[in-house]
């Protein structure tokens, strides 16, 4: 008895048990094992890292000067489609997105056979890229800016959706029981309990959404979906860097245009 | 509604007044989506045949062929190496970019520069990156690693920036005030506030890069996007499908990896 207390006593204090040591210690030995596997195993050619200097400085050369003429001869026309896809694309996912939200949020949906389907179909939607969604719909309704919005919509809903049954959990319940007390049907319960709880957060989700999809939407031309993507995959297969760089220049300042105003605009909401 | 409401003498009061601010902005969008749908060229006929055309690509998806699984296994390895390669060294170089970025720390003499790195990381798509980088490097994992070590760095370094800022300086002080120097003040008063959500942004940028790492090899940068794109191009639809199935497999499998990586740090 005596020799157990004093053992106690003496016993070193550590943070975490041994269980818990032990697993951090895997995860350690994980992390070096993948990444000691990839370096090994990697296929990388040399005689093509040797001469990336000169590629490197030989596309500088290229991309100089900037061809600004092509900017109003082909990429505005396509810097305005991609904006509409990345718009529609995301008025289309809201759409779609609430009331995937409704069922997947457990307050609002008490079952929870629904509450694992609309997972399913959030968890689905987000695990595809948005070039894959590109591809399929591209072969589904042929190539051009019908398939890019409906990709950039798909894409998107498991990101909405996601954020807004996470608002719509965290929603005071004492407006809805208040609502539901004075027995109010439940459309008026979501429009009048739930929707002014949740609708700074659904206004920023959908800004920031939006932000993303323009610059998804970029791409999305790689493969046929429309929008500025399409120049510059012309460019590319015509080795016009000079364009290249013009395309490129214009998608970076879109970008850094629609972020500023998205951030401005999420100040003045929220 | 209105007639009931309110006292005798007082003016009725409605419980929810109209907004027609509200009811304005919403059917200016219902304009903005049909005018962008007519100039996009999207209509309904269009919609519906694309629903026959629908039904018979996804008639030639089923059954997957999984007859090339070696071919597809070669290529999910490789998403995987590039991965694992592009966080490994994202994560390292984001640590001191994030550092440098955070405005509480630094001058602005250092945070601004490295701001604009941040943002310039950010701004293009992971594949746009990896046009570049094939051809600078050549086509092959090589590229695919790079780009998606650009967009690791702008992802954590920016919100590993904000989280330093917020942390407390009460800590920092203190452990500045015994004199320590600077390389102490940052093991001991900064990295135990953040580290937990620095570990926390690695683990969703790791799950980030194994989604993207199957997508850049449609520009040649190695992975599974290569054979995807090939299988697609050759209308080779029922391999397409079992390529798409094992990269979900794989996303998924990765998703539950790093819950239970983020659980063992907790």
């Amino acid at each position: 008895m005596r020799a157990a207390e004093a053992s106690a006593v003496a016993r070193e204090w550590q943070r975490f048990t041994p269980a818990e040591r032990v697993a951090r210690f895997s995860v350690y030995l994980a992390i070096v094992a993948a990444i000691v596997w990839s370096i090994d195993t990697i296929e990388v050619i040399p005689e093509f890292l040797y001469d990336a200097p000169e590629q490197m400085a030989d596309l500088l050369v290229r991309m100089w000067p900037i061809d600004y003429a092509h900017y109003p001869r082909a990429i505005h026309e396509t810097l305005v489609e991609t904006l509409h896809i990345a718009t529609l694309g995301t008025i289309l996912t809201l759409v779609m997105a609430v009331p995937v939200g409704l069922l997947t949020a457990r307050t609002i949906t008490p079952h929870p056979a629904l509450n694992w389907l609309g997972q399913l179909i959030l968890v689905s939607s987000r695990s595809v890229n948005s070039l894959v969604w590109a591809l399929l719909f591209v072969a589904v309704f042929g190539p051009g800016a019908l398939a890019g919005t409906l990709a950039i919509a798909f894409r998107s809903v498991g990101f909405v959706g996601k954020l807004l049954a996470e608002a719509l959990e965290e929603t005071h319940k004492g407006p809805i029981e208040a609502l539901r007390a004075v027995g109010a049907p439940w459309l008026s319960i979501l429009l009048k309990g739930y929707w002014p709880q949740v609708q700074p957060s659904f206004w920023s989700i959908s800004l920031l959404r939006w932000d993303i999809n323009v610059r998804e939407s970029a791409v999305l031309g790689l493969v046929g979906a429309g929008g500025i993507g399409v120049a510059l995959d012309d460019a590319l297969n015509f080795f016009y860097w000079d364009r290249v760089a013009m395309i490129l220049l214009t998608i970076f300042v879109v970008v850094i245009v629609a972020e500023v105003a998205v951030n401005a605009i999420r100040k003045k909401i929220i | 509604m209105t007639a009931a409401a309110g006292s005798p003498g007082a003016a009725p009061r409605r419980a929810f007044v109209p907004s027609w601010p509200k009811r304005i902005a919403l059917l200016a969008v219902a304009a903005y989506v049909i005018y962008a749908a007519s100039l996009l060229g999207i209509s309904w006929e269009r919609f519906l045949i694309g629903m026959d055309e629908g039904a018979r690509f996804i008639g030639r998806m089923v059954p997957p062929n999984f007859t090339r699984w070696e071919l597809l296994l070669k290529g999910l390895l490789e998403s995987m190496q590039i991965a694992v390669l592009a966080s490994a060294l994202g994560i390292a170089i984001s640590l001191p970019v994030g550092v440098l970025a955070a405005r509480n720390l630094m001058p602005a003499s250092v945070t601004v520069p490295m701001r604009v790195f941040i943002g310039a990381c950010r701004s293009l798509h992971p594949v746009i990156v990896a046009i570049m980088f094939v051809k600078a490097v050549g086509f092959g994992a090589l590229a695919g690693v790079l780009a998606l070590v650009v967009a690791s760095i702008g992802f954590i370094g920016k919100l590993f920036a904000e989280a330093i800022e917020e942390i407390s300086l009460k800590q920092v002080e203190a452990v500045r005030s015994t004199g320590a120097s600077f390389m102490n003040v940052m093991t001991f008063g900064v990295l135990p506030q953040v580290m937990a959500r620095f570990i926390g942004f690695s683990l969703y940028q790791l799950d980030s890069n194994l989604r993207n790492s199957t997508m850049v090899g449609i520009v040649g940068a190695g992975g599974i996007g290569g054979t995807l794109f090939a299988a697609f191009k050759r209308f080779d639809y029922d391999y397409v499908c079992a390529i798409l199935i094992a990269i979900i497999a794989l996303i998924f499998a990765a998703e539950i990896f790093s819950n239970w990586l983020r659980r063992t740090f907790q």
